[in-house]
C-alpha cells in the first residue's frame, strides 16, 4: 500500500496546499500567476501518480490537461492579458497579509478536522487527499474574497478548481472525472477570454455606498 | 418509444442551439426558438403520459421529475413566445445587435436543454453538470447588454455561482465515497436510484457532511439567504425573458437537486435530519426578503426579492417534512414558477412601454396600459398569496402543516408572509393606480402566455385537479 506512486501522490497534494498559501500572500499579479502555474503542475504530477496507483489510465488525460492547459497555456495568456490591461504593477489587497494567513491556517485546520473523522473507513490516501482538497478549495475561496482585481479572483477560482480535481481523482474509480476536468478547462478558457474581451479590471472595488446604490438602481 | 421521447427532450434543445447559432435573421431565429421549445414541451408531455423507460445509469424518469420536466418545458416554451415579442423592441432601441441575438437564442436553448438534463439525470454527477451548465449560460445572458451594471451583475453571479459549483461538487464526491464503500467503484455508485436502494447501509457521517456542502452549494443556486447576493442583480440587469426563466425555472431546478439528496438522507435512519437547517434557511430567506421588499425601487429587483421569499417558503416546507408539508412545498414550487414567470413577462412589456424599471416612474398603469395593468395586477395578487390563486392554496397548506408539526414555527412564518404581503399591496397600489408620470408608448405584447400561466394558477387555486393531487401526494410521501 506504500508504493512510490502513492508516496508521490501524497507529497504532491501536500505541496499543492503549500502553494495555496503562497497564493494568499502574493502581492503582484505576476507572482500570483506563477504560483498558480506551479500548483497546476503539481496537480498534474499528483493525478499522474494517482493514475498509476489506481491503474486508471484515463486519468492520464486529466493529468496532461492540467499540465498543458492550466500549467502552461492559461498562465501565459494571463501574463499577456495583465500586460495589455496595464494592471501588472498594481498591488491589491483587501485584507492584510498577516490576517489572511491566519484565516488560511484556521480554514486548513477546519478542513482537516471536518474530513478526517468522517472518513475513517476510507483508504488512507483518499482521506488525506480529501482533507487537502477541501483545504485547497477553501483557501481558493479565501484568495477570491481577499482580492479585488478580476484577474486574481479568477486565479482564486482556478486554484479552487485544482482542489476539486484533486478530490475527484482521489476518490477511487469516480466516474466522469475526465469529462468534468475537460469541461472545467473549457470553462476557464472562456472566462479568460471574457476578461480580455470585456476588459474587466476591478469589481466590487468601491467602498462608496453611493456608487453601490447607483449600481443597484436604488437611488430615486 | 419512451426511450426515444426521453432522448428527444434532451436532443431537441441541443440541435436547436446548434442551428440557431447559424441563423442570421432574428425573426427566423425567434420562430425556430419557439418551435424547438414547443417540440421539447410536446415530447415531455408524451413522456409524462406514456410508459416510463427503465432507469438507466445516466438518466431516469420517475414521479419526482416528470412533472418538473413538463413544467420546465412549458414555461420554456411560453417564455420563448414572450421573448419573440420582447426582442424586437430591444433591437429597435439598439440595446441588442443581430449578432448578439443569434448568440442569445442559441444560449436560450442550451439553458433549457441543460435544465432538462439536470431534471432527468440519474447520475448525480450528471445532475451537477446540468445545473452548472444552466448557471453558466445564464451568467452569459445576464451580461448580454454589456453595460457597466450588467457586467457587474454577471461577474458577481459568476463568482458566487462558482463557489456554489465548488461546494456542490465536493458534496457529490463525498456521496460517491459513501456509496462506493457499498456499491463498489464506477458508475453505479453515482446512480441515484442505486444509491437510494442501499441508503440505509451508507456511512451516515459521510452523508451528513455531504449534505451540508450540497445545501450550501445548491442553496446558492436556489438563492437562499445568506447565499442570495447574486440573485437581485442578475434578475435586474439581464433581459427580462431571462429573468423569467431564472426565477421560474433555474431556482426550482436547484431546489429539486437538493430534494434528490434529501431522499438519500431520509432513507438512512442514522443520518441527521436536514429539517432544522432547511427551516432556518427558509425562514431567514422569507424574513430577509420580506423586509427588503419595502426598500426596492427597481421593479425587477423587487420581484427578484419576492423569488427569494418564495424559495424560502418552499425550503421551509421541505424542512418541516411529512407528507402534507412536502406536498405543499412541491405545489408551491410549481405555483411560484408559473406565477413569477408570468409577472416577469408583464414587467418586461411594462418596462419597455415606459422605458424605465423604476417603480416610481411606473405609476398609473391602469390609465396608460389597461391590458398590461390587468395582467401585472393579477400576477401581483397571485404572488402575494391572496385567494383565489394557487399560491394561496400552497402557502395555506405550508402554514397548516407547520401548525400541525411545530406550532411555534407557524408564527414566524405567518408574520413573514404578512410582512411580504404588505409590501406587495403597497407596490400594487402605487404601480396600478398612482399618478401617471409619463404616457409611455403602446407595445405589441404577446398576451396569451401570461393568460395561460395565470389561468393555470387560478385553476389550481379553485379546483386542484385530482390526478395532480394524487401524484403530488405520492411523491410527498416518498420524500419522508
Amino acid at each position: 500500500m506504500s508504493g512510490i506512486d502513492i508516496e508521490l501522490a501524497r507529497l504532491m497534494a501536500t505541496l499543492m496546499l503549500v502553494v495555496s498559501f503562497m497564493l494568499l500572500y502574493q502581492d503582484r499579479l505576476a507572482g500570483l500567476i506563477n504560483a498558480y502555474a506551479l500548483q497546476s503542475g503539481l496537480l498534474a504530477l499528483a493525478v499522474a501518480a494517482q493514475a498509476h496507483a489506481q491503474e486508471a489510465p484515463h486519468l492520464y488525460v486529466t493529468a496532461l490537461l492540467a499540465l498543458v492547459v492550466k500549467g502552461l497555456a492559461i498562465p501565459l495568456a494571463l501574463h499577456r492579458i495583465v500586460l495589455r490591461l496595464g494592471v501588472h504593477r498594481e498591488i491589491e489587497k483587501v485584507i492584510g497579509v498577516g490576517t489572511t494567513m491566519l484565516f488560511g491556517l484556521a480554514v486548513t485546520m477546519l478542513a482537516v478536522l471536518v474530513v478526517l473523522p468522517v472518513t475513517e473507513t476510507a483508504a488512507a490516501l483518499t482521506r488525506e487527499d480529501l482533507g487537502f482538497a477541501l483545504a485547497i478549495v477553501l483557501l481558493g475561496l479565501l484568495t477570491m474574497i481577499s482580492r479585488r482585481n478580476a484577474v486574481s479572483q479568477v486565479i482564486g477560482f482556478m486554484s479552487l478548481e485544482n482542489g476539486l480535481i484533486l478530490a475527484a481523482t482521489g476518490a477511487r474509480g469516480m466516474p466522469l472525472v475526465v469529462e468534468v476536468s475537460v469541461a472545467f478547462s473549457i470553462l476557464i478558457a472562456f472566462i479568460v477570454v471574457g476578461i480580455f474581451l470585456f476588459r474587466i479590471r476591478e469589481r466590487f472595488d468601491s467602498v462608496d455606498v453611493h456608487a453601490l446604490d447607483r449600481f443597484r438602481g436604488e437611488l430615486p | 418509444m419512451s426511450d426515444l421521447l426521453l432522448i428527444a427532450v434532451l436532443l431537441v434543445p441541443a440541435v436547436a442551439a446548434l442551428s440557431l447559432a447559424f441563423v442570421r435573421d432574428y425573426r427566423t431565429g425567434a420562430t425556430l426558438n419557439v418551435t424547438a421549445a414547443l417540440l421539447a414541451f410536446a415530447a415531455s408531455v408524451a413522456l409524462l403520459l406514456g410508459d416510463r423507460p427503465p432507469a438507466g445509469e445516466l438518466l431516469i424518469v420517475d414521479d419526482l421529475n416528470t412533472t418538473f420536466v413538463v413544467l420546465n418545458t412549458l414555461v420554456g416554451f411560453t417564455t420563448s413566445v414572450f421573448s419573440a415579442s420582447y426582442i424586437g423592441h430591444e433591437l429597435d432601441s439598439g440595446r441588442l445587435t443581430p449578432v448578439l441575438l443569434r448568440f442569445y437564442h442559441a444560449m436560450y436553448q442550451v439553458m433549457l436543454g441543460s435544465m432538462s438534463l439536470a431534471l432527468l439525470a440519474n447520475n448525480l454527477g450528471l445532475l451537477w453538470v446540468g445545473v452548472e451548465v444552466a448557471t453558466l449560460t445564464t451568467v452569459v445572458m445576464v451580461g448580454i447588454y454589456r453595460t457597466e451594471p450588467a457586467l457587474e451583475a454577471a461577474w458577481k453571479y459568476f463568482i458566487l455561482g462558482s463557489v456554489g459549483i465548488a461546494l456542490a461538487f465536493f458534496g457529490t464526491v463525498l456521496v460517491y465515497l459513501a456509496a462506493q464503500e457499498v456499491l463498489g467503484e464506477g458508475l453505479p455508485a453515482l446512480a441515484w436510484n442505486r444509491v437510494l436502494e442501499v441508503a440505509p447501509r451508507l456511512d451516515p457521517r459521510l452523508l451528513d457532511l455531504a449534505f451540508v456542502f450540497l445545501l450550501v452549494g445548491y442553496g446558492t443556486k436556489a438563492g437562499l439567504v445568506p447565499f442570495h447576493a447574486w440573485l437581485p442583480d442578475a434578475h435586474a440587469e439581464g433581459p427580462t425573458p431571462i429573468s423569467a426563466v431564472l426565477s421560474g425555472l433555474l431556482l426550482n431546478v436547484a431546489l429539486y437537486a437538493l430534494l434528490r439528496f434529501k431522499f438519500l438522507l431520509a432513507g438512512n435512519p442514522e443520518a441527521f435530519a436536514p429539517g432544522p437547517l432547511m427551516i432556518l434557511l427558509g425562514l431567514g430567506s422569507l424574513w430577509f426578503s420580506a423586509l427588503m421588499l419595502y426598500r426596492r425601487r427597481d421593479i425587477k429587483r423587487f420581484f427578484a426579492y419576492s423569488s427569494i421569499e418564495h424559495m424560502g417558503i418552499a425550503s421551509f416546507a421541505f424542512g418541516v417534512a411529512g407528507p402534507l408539508a412536502n406536498f405543499a412545498g412541491l405545489l408551491h414550487m410549481a405555483m411560484h414558477s408559473l406565477t413569477k414567470s408570468a409577472i416577469f413577462m408583464a414587467v418586461g412589456h411594462v418596462a419597455q412601454a415606459r422605458g424605465t424599471q423604476k417603480i416610481a416612474d411606473l405609476g398609473g398603469l391602469v390609465r396608460t396600459h389597461p391590458m398590461l395593468a390587468v395582467g401585472l395586477g393579477a400576477g401581483m395578487v397571485a404572488i402575494a398569496g391572496l385567494p383565489p390563486f394557487g399560491v394561496f392554496t400552497s402557502e395555506f397548506l405550508v402554514l397548516n402543516s407547520a401548525f400541525a408539526a411545530v406550532p411555534s414555527l407557524a408564527i414566524p412564518l405567518a408574520i413573514g408572509l404578512l410582512v411580504a404581503l404588505g409590501a406587495l399591496l403597497l407596490r400594487f397600489v402605487q404601480i396600478l393606480f398612482g399618478e401617471p408620470s409619463a404616457q409611455g408608448e403602446p407595445v405589441q405584447a404577446a398576451v396569451w402566455p401570461l393568460v395561460l400561466h395565470l389561468g393555470l394558477v387560478l385553476i389550481a387555486g379553485v379546483v386542484l385537479p385530482d390526478p395532480l393531487v394524487r401524484w403530488f401526494q405520492h411523491v410527498a410521501a416518498l420524500l419522508g
